[in-house]
């Protein structure tokens, strides 16, 4: 079972997705209480446009995106609004601004939405839709999609890479999904080409899904757009990354201080590009996701399509209930998921998988030994890093040295914790790391501006101390002056 | 009622790889390389393990203290007897038992825990522990037993190595067959050292398929050392032996695979450990060529050990997404 490193750089994992795979993607029930982050999981949350006592239908804004990172939110349910409460969410914050609400069970749609025309909409009218319609990344960083779509356009992108990699272990959303909505995929990359500008695209799957590949396969058949292809990947972890699903498909690098349209490319996950599609084919928003509820502490691991605002417990509840003895609740994947404090956190498009884990799904880490410097870290790094020596830098709190090993171009991905023999905690040294000089920086940007706020205060108040002394010299003149004449 | 949960960061598994695994599969790879030297030299090597064995857990055990740190963890990861294990194969067989003591004492106590213990040593333990003997006792550090002697009296039966006699005879000018006619030569390296070469190339081949070691140094190390000799020999063959005796003379496979292939004290990307190796087989083949001791592996390790950072500066990988550099 030892893990080969591979070429590129990554590991062969154990996949642990057959038992979600044998049920068929089914509706999750819909709770009687919904509760929808405001941040669907890009770190930035909506401002609130309802208050407790509206009522709401599917679709109905509840929290309006600001800025560029935060995406609106509608109300995935029929209902009352019970408040804009405090609560725990599954991002990285712990608790948030959620939109509590009643569902009253009609599940009753907000009128006016209709399918979109959308080939005959100019693509910026399109990609106000998308932005309209709140759809985040699905694939797990909830960045708007509209967003990363804009910019393509904006540096002329030529080349859209739908990921469908799912590189990662317990993970199959996107696997249910091209299976039994494979015309979704191939539909919504046909909208995505539309609105970014695109001239082809590319919907990349690893080789350990050959029903999904077959599926695709049917749908790009059926589809006849010779713009949209295949492409299968050996399954390696973490192929699924951006930069690195880039490299595989494109054979292209995306500079470290740029983003993929630099290099004319762009990635978008296919339950994404299925959202999308949906948008044109109903008109409606965003209001739910295919999420995987797996792990040997659940009693029967399935995809569920579920609304966003489901609570993991009731996720949980919907396969069975627990089973045996959980002992940590992941979302996200065994690799680079969070574990979350309490399943009273609500489904968010963030979140595309829950890992109910016990203590077989787990690996006790045991006492960290020391570094022996092996370097088995350094060869199964993707971005090409030496791990170790980067630990070493920050150990020794170098500043350039860290920058030197690349400390911003670490992808956080677990595959030197994976497997590193003095059991050290690679990932999560790195990620303090990065927090911690996050701090730093913007402490410095505090200070700056603080100085110049006093710096443009004390030359108002030298300036204000000039103007006196220049009336009280003109005043004084004057009433010579005066007194002279 | 919410279901509450330990939280941990990812990754949330591992391998379960492990630092005593490593060491102890480093072990068992050794284990052919005993087999022949017993068989070569008899069982004098066995004596030498079980003096440095207990001596190297024993300094272990005192530093750790000293240091103020928790000694069962480190006693148990098995790096020091990797150490007591490299010195004793690596020293000959008939060797004082208290010179065994000394030169592991050296070694775990001035090679590994003045630095820092685990992890933190620039230096090969082993290697500093050999070459503080090879300085302090030349002698009994060079008396190599008679290879396949009948059992007995051994002390009538020790002599030198073929890297010595070759030496010794290219400076009384006696010709390269001469030389090799004497009875401290096998079929191809040194009588009985050719075995050993061979065990010990066994032992890391099993090292390279298990993954414990990479083959950046080891195929480095043995470049270092052929090409040199490939390309004086073709130019003078009568002064200077060829690299087929070079690579199986000698502690040339075990310095290449088990020595010089020590993750802490090498450098630490795939370009620098072949800067590292190619430097070792360099430096050991112009110390056994020119220089005033029989072999030079420890020498040479010694000397990279102390290159590795400067070699680390210079060979940081390209980053993915970034220029060249």
């Amino acid at each position: 079972m030892a893990p080969r490193s591979t070429f590129p750089p990554g590991l062969e994992l154990e996949a642990r997705k057959a038992a979600p795979m044998r049920q068929p993607l089914r509706a999750a029930p819909v709770p009687p209480l919904l509760v929808v982050a405001l941040d669907q999981g890009s770190g930035d949350a909506a401002q609130p446009l309802v208050t407790a006592g509206a009522r709401v239908r599917i679709g109905t804004p509840v929290g309006r995106a600001v800025g560029e990172t935060s995406v609106a939110v509608h109300s995935p349910v029929a209902g009352v609004v019970r408040g804009v409460e405090t609560r725990p969410v599954p991002g990285s914050a712990g608790e948030g601004a959620c939109v509590v609400i009643e569902n009253d069970g009609s599940d009753e749609i907000e009128p006016g939405c209709a399918s979109i025309d959308w080939p005959t909409l100019p693509p910026q009218e399109l990609l106000a839709r998308i932005r309209r319609a709140g759809i985040a990344g699905l694939g797990g960083a909830a960045f708007p999609a509209y967003a990363k779509l804009a910019a393509a356009r904006e540096r002329s992108a030529t080349h859209l890479v739908l990921n469908g990699a799912e590189c990662e272990p317990w993970i199959c959303c996107d696997d249910a999904l091209m299976r039994e909505r494979a015309a979704d995929v191939v539909l919504g990359a046909q909208v995505l080409l539309h609105a970014c500008g695109a001239a082809k695209c590319t919907i990349a799957v690893e080789d350990d899904k050959p029903e999904a590949i077959a599926a695709i396969e049917v749908a790009l058949a059926a589809a006849a757009d010779p713009r949209i292809e295949l492409a299968t990947l050996r399954a390696v972890y973490p192929t699924g990354a951006e930069r690195q699903l880039l490299a595989a498909v494109t054979g292209l690098e995306v500079p470290h201080d740029a983003l993929p349209p630099a290099v004319g490319v762009m990635c978008q996950n296919v339950g994404t590009a299925a959202a999308a599609a949906r948008l044109v084919r109903t008109g409606q928003p965003i209001t739910g996701r295919i999420v995987t509820v797996t792990g040997s502490g659940v009693r029967q691991p399935a995809n569920l399509d579920a609304r966003l605002g489901t609570p993991i417990a009731d996720l949980i509840a919907a396969c069975g209930g627990y089973d045996s003895e959980p002992l940590r609740l992941i979302a996200g994947g065994s690799m680079t998921g969070r574990a979350l404090a309490t399943d009273a956190v609500p489904l968010t498009q963030a979140v595309n998988c829950v890992v109910v884990a016990t203590a077989a799904d787990l690996v006790a880490r045991g006492r960290e030994m020391p570094c022996i410097r092996c370097g088995d870290c350094a060869t199964v790094c993707p971005p090409g890093l030496l791990p170790q020596s980067l630990l070493r830098a920050i150990t020794a709190g170098d500043d350039a040295e860290v920058a030197r090993h690349g400390l911003a171009d670490c992808i956080e991905c677990g595959c030197c914790d994976y497997v590193c023999p003095s059991r050290i905690p690679l990932t999560a040294r790195f990620r303090s790391a990065r927090e911690a000089r996050k701090v730093r920086l913007d402490e410095r940007q505090r200070a700056a501006a603080a100085r110049e706020r006093f710096l443009r205060h004390e030359q108002r108040l030298a300036a204000m101390a000039e103007a006196d002394r220049q009336a009280f010299e003109a005043a004084r003149s004057r009433a010579r002056g005066e007194r002279e004449g | 009622m919410a279901m509450r949960f330990e939280t941990s960061p990812a990754p949330h598994v591992i391998a379960g790889f492990s630092v005593p695994r490593v060491m102890f599969q480093v072990l068992l790879a050794l284990l052919p390389v005993v087999l022949v030297q017993v068989a070569v030299f008899g069982p004098g090597l066995l004596l030498q393990l079980l003096v440095a064995g207990p001596v190297a857990l024993a300094c272990e055990a005192l530093a750790l203290r000293a240091r103020g740190r928790d000694a069962a963890p480190f006693l148990r990861d098995g790096s020091v007897l990797v150490t007591a294990a490299l010195l004793a194969v690596a020293v000959p067989p008939l060797l004082p038992w208290w010179l065994m003591a000394l030169g592991t004492a050296i070694a775990v106590l001035l090679g590994k825990h003045v630095f820092g213990g685990l992890g933190s040593n620039p230096f090969n333990p082993a290697m500093v522990g050999y070459a503080a003997l090879l300085v302090s006792f030349p002698l009994e550090m060079t008396r190599w037993p008679v290879p396949f002697a009948p059992g007995g009296d051994w002390d009538a039966y020790t002599g030198a190595t073929a890297l010595d006699a070759l030496r010794t005879g290219l400076g009384q000018r006696l010709t390269m067959e001469e030389i090799f006619a004497g009875p401290e030569f096998g079929s191809i390296g040194g009588k009985g050292a050719e075995w050993i070469n061979l065990a010990a190339l066994a032992g890391g081949l099993y090292l390279l398929g298990r993954g414990l070691v990479r083959w950046h140094i080891p195929v480095a190390v043995l470049a270092g050392i052929a090409l040199p000799a490939f390309a004086m020999h073709a130019i003078d063959p009568g002064a200077y032996a060829s690299a087929s005796f070079h690579l199986s003379s000698g502690a040339t496979m075990l310095g290449a695979f088990f020595i010089a292939t020590d993750p802490v004290s090498a450098a630490t990307s795939d370009r620098g450990r072949l800067v590292y190796g190619a430097g070792i087989g360099a430096i050991t083949w112009a110390i056994r060529t020119w220089g005033g001791y029989p072999d030079g592996i420890a020498f040479g390790v010694l000397l990279m050990n102390a290159a590795a950072p400067l070699i680390d500066r210079y060979t940081i990988p390209r980053i993915h997404g970034h220029e060249r550099r």
